[in-house]
């Protein structure tokens, strides 16, 4: 007899765990991402350019913008709410959620957290309406997973900063008002809100990516860039500010990457039943079902642990080791089931007509970026073993 | 402008369906808003957005005290809602549900009652001009827009051909057919001060209705068998070997739609 085939995340029964509200936004991004993305996605990917200033004043209007911070027109939701939004966000395509993540977590919420009253008003109402898109600059063509080494510099002339570098793979870099970008000066690190029409910026769009094609990338350079006083983060002045910021993006990405892997497992089960041969489905072979049961439980188990983490942050007990554990784990699964899926579409499995392969190449910058799985692997080394590992 | 929305409240229809012992569907489950009702809502809120003031008030009847489908509508923008649930309005008929909607409606004066056409799980398709008669209303069914003009709404009503256009006087009652607005998303802003927008709930007691008046023991329908609807046989499949364009139109002729 053939039962009802059940979707692989309510076999968890997830929705459980949720509350009406972060049902509600959850299922208003999902439609959002339904109606206005996946029809159009695959056709952004192929040409390498997203309709950036058009999605963020969508995704303004819908309050996704910073939607976990509070104050400045943002929607001040839950932290679980902000995960699952991003969940859905990169049910779409990773470089949507990557818009969301640089805009939310990374640029929006250093002003947010660092910078002064006046800061917040000129910049926060605009970037949560997606009237302003931001961008983050901290990584640099020779300093990555190490960006203590940082070249890019500010010194003071008068009361003026005079900012001089440069940053690279800057996600949003060529589409932003506003950059934050993190310079090595005499008092330490320190954040800049740079207007990106100030004389002296540039940004070059970086070309031939075979990953995150629907995501602008961009070099950032800054030539003797003149800032005033009032354009440096007053409340931070060491790698902490970074850091900070990072950790609540890749908080989005330990749901997000999930998202992509859903995708994926679904498109696979879908396709797999619908596909025959030897005169029946390829669902109904046994290494198929493995595949997919191995998948789902990987996809699962990845979603309890984003959860738990997620609780764990509305409570203000979240540790960035604990987020550590939820980016290393997620992201390398999700690109495992996104291989595994693959393989069960054939060839039609790297087209764009499927969105698996796309999402795959998505997932290998995610795995690489905001701190490299082999980061996050000796994040969670340090603090069994308490030895640093890193140099 | 002051309008009274009905919104049923269904399992979802994307989950397989239960009956329950007297072959009505089983409404134990999570409930969701019935998408139908979601122009109706829409409508509404675009009306009361057009005349500048005004209040979107929900009306449902459902098991459970369930108000998920309701805060989806408040979240939208709709400013209050009423809930009439209570143990012994189960299986209630279409009938004993407009008394029922109606009395709730009646505590108060709108100028529209909007509801959808027919609702995606019983589609009966009686329940809003049984209102309208309940309330003494006039009632227009089928309207793919609404425009006020002065006291009275000018209606347009699909027909098969086309749409007639009528003009009613208000209060009046009119139902919404689905896809003829584009029901708003709430954002984020919206679900959150959903939270907080009043629910009244109200029991049959509340309505002074009489145990034996309404539910199953009032209903005047039942359902004596059911059984599942005839699966449709294949479809025909055309392959496109480039002129797949002849062969729609050949087809289409066919049945004389061209
Ligand atoms: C599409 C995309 C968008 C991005 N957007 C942004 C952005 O908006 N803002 C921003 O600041 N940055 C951004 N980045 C940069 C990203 O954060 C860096 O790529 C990442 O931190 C890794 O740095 P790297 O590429 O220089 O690799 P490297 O640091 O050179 O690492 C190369 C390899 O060496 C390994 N490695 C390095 N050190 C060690 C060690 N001690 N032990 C073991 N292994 C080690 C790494 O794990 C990795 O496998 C983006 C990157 C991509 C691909």
């Amino acid at each position: 007899m053939v039962k009802t085939p059940i979707k692989p995340l309510d076999l968890f029964n997830i929705d459980s765990m949720l509350s009406a509200e972060e049902i509600a936004i959850r299922d208003t991004v999902r439609k959002y991402v339904e109606k206005r993305i996946k029809p159009e996605v695959a056709d952004w990917y192929e040409s390498g350019e997203l309709p950036v200033a058009e999605l963020a004043k969508e995704l303004g209007e819908l309050g996704v913008l910073g939607m976990h911070l509070d104050g400045w027109g943002c929607a001040g939701t839950s932290a679980v709410s902000y995960g699952l939004s991003c969940t859905e966000l990169e049910a779409g395509d990773s470089g949507l959620r990557s818009l969301v993540s640089v805009q939310g977590s990374l640029a929006m919420k250093a002003i947010h957290a660092f910078g002064s009253t006046e800061q917040k008003d000129q910049w926060l109402p605009g970037m949560a309406a997606g009237d302003i898109i931001g961008c983050f600059g901290l990584t640099e063509a020779d300093f990555g997973s190490n960006p203590s080494g940082m070249r890019t510099n500010a010194k003071r002339d008068g009361g003026d900063w005079i900012l001089n570098g440069s940053k690279m793979w800057i996600t949003n870099g060529s589409v932003a008002k506003v950059a934050v970008v993190w310079a090595r000066t005499d008092d330490g690190v320190r954040g800049f809100v740079v207007p990106t029409d100030t004389p002296g910026f540039s940004a070059n769009l970086i070309h031939k990516k075979l990953s995150l094609r629907a995501s602008v990338t961009s070099e950032l350079v800054f030539d003797n860039l003149r800032l005033p006083a009032s354009a440096v983060l007053p409340e931070v002045s060491s790698l902490r500010g970074p850091l900070t910021c990072l950790n609540e993006a890749r908080f989005g990405i330990l749901f997000g990457a999930l998202g992509a892997a859903r995708d994926c497992l679904e498109s696979a089960i879908t396709y797999g039943l619908e596909r025959d041969q030897f005169d029946k489905p390829i669902a109904g072979f046994q290494l198929t079902q493995k595949k997919y049961a191995d998948m789902t439980l990987e996809l699962g188990k990845g979603m309890l642990l984003a959860i738990h983490v997620g609780r764990l942050k509305d409570q203000g007990l979240a540790t960035s080791e604990q987020v550590s554990l939820g980016k290393l784990n997620n992201a390398r699964e999700a690109l495992a089931i996104a291989r595994d899926c693959r393989s069960i579409l054939g060839a039609n499995g790297i087209t764009l007509e499927y969105p698996v392969m796309r999402h795959l190449c998505n997932l290998e910058s995610v795995f690489t970026y905001e701190g490299t799985n082999e980061m996050h692997t000796l994040v969670v080394g340090e603090a069994l073993t308490g030895l640093g590992a890193f140099r | 402008m002051k309008i009274a929305v009905c919104v049923k409240q269904i399992p979802d229809p994307a989950a397989p369906a239960k009956m329950d012992a007297n072959y009505n569907l089983a409404r134990d489950t999570k409930l969701i808003m019935d998408e139908s009702d979601s122009y109706g809502v829409e409508m509404a809120l675009q009306l009361v957005d057009k005349a500048g003031a005004g209040e979107v008030v929900l009306f449902s009847m459902a098991p459970g005290e369930e108000v998920s489908g309701l805060r989806n509508a408040l979240a939208m923008g709709a400013h209050r809602a009423v809930l009439i649930s209570d143990p012994r309005l189960a299986g209630s008929d279409a009938l004993s549900t407009a008394k029922v909607l109606a009395k709730a409606i009646g505590r108060e004066s709108f100028d529209l009652v909007l509801a959808a056409t027919e609702s995606s799980d019983g589609y009966t398709g009686t329940t809003p001009v049984q209102i309208a008669e309940l309330l003494d209303l006039p009632s227009v069914t089928f309207a793919k827009g609404i425009e006020v003009k002065g006291e009275s709404l000018i209606v347009a009503r699909q027909t098969e051909a086309g749409f007639d256009e009528i003009e009613v006087p208000t209060p009046a009652l009119v139902t919404v057919t689905a896809g003829v607005v584009e029901p708003r998303y709430p954002n984020f802003k919206g679900i959150m001060a959903a939270k907080s927008k009043p629910v009244e709930k109200l029991s049959i007691d509340d309505l002074a209705f009489s145990p034996d008046s309404v539910g199953a023991s009032g209903a005047r329908e039942t359902i004596t068998s059911i059984r599942p609807a005839e699966s449709r046989g294949a479809g025909t499949v055309v392959v496109d070997e480039g002129d797949g364009f002849a062969k729609i139109i050949e087809y289409l002729e066919s049945l004389k739609v061209i």
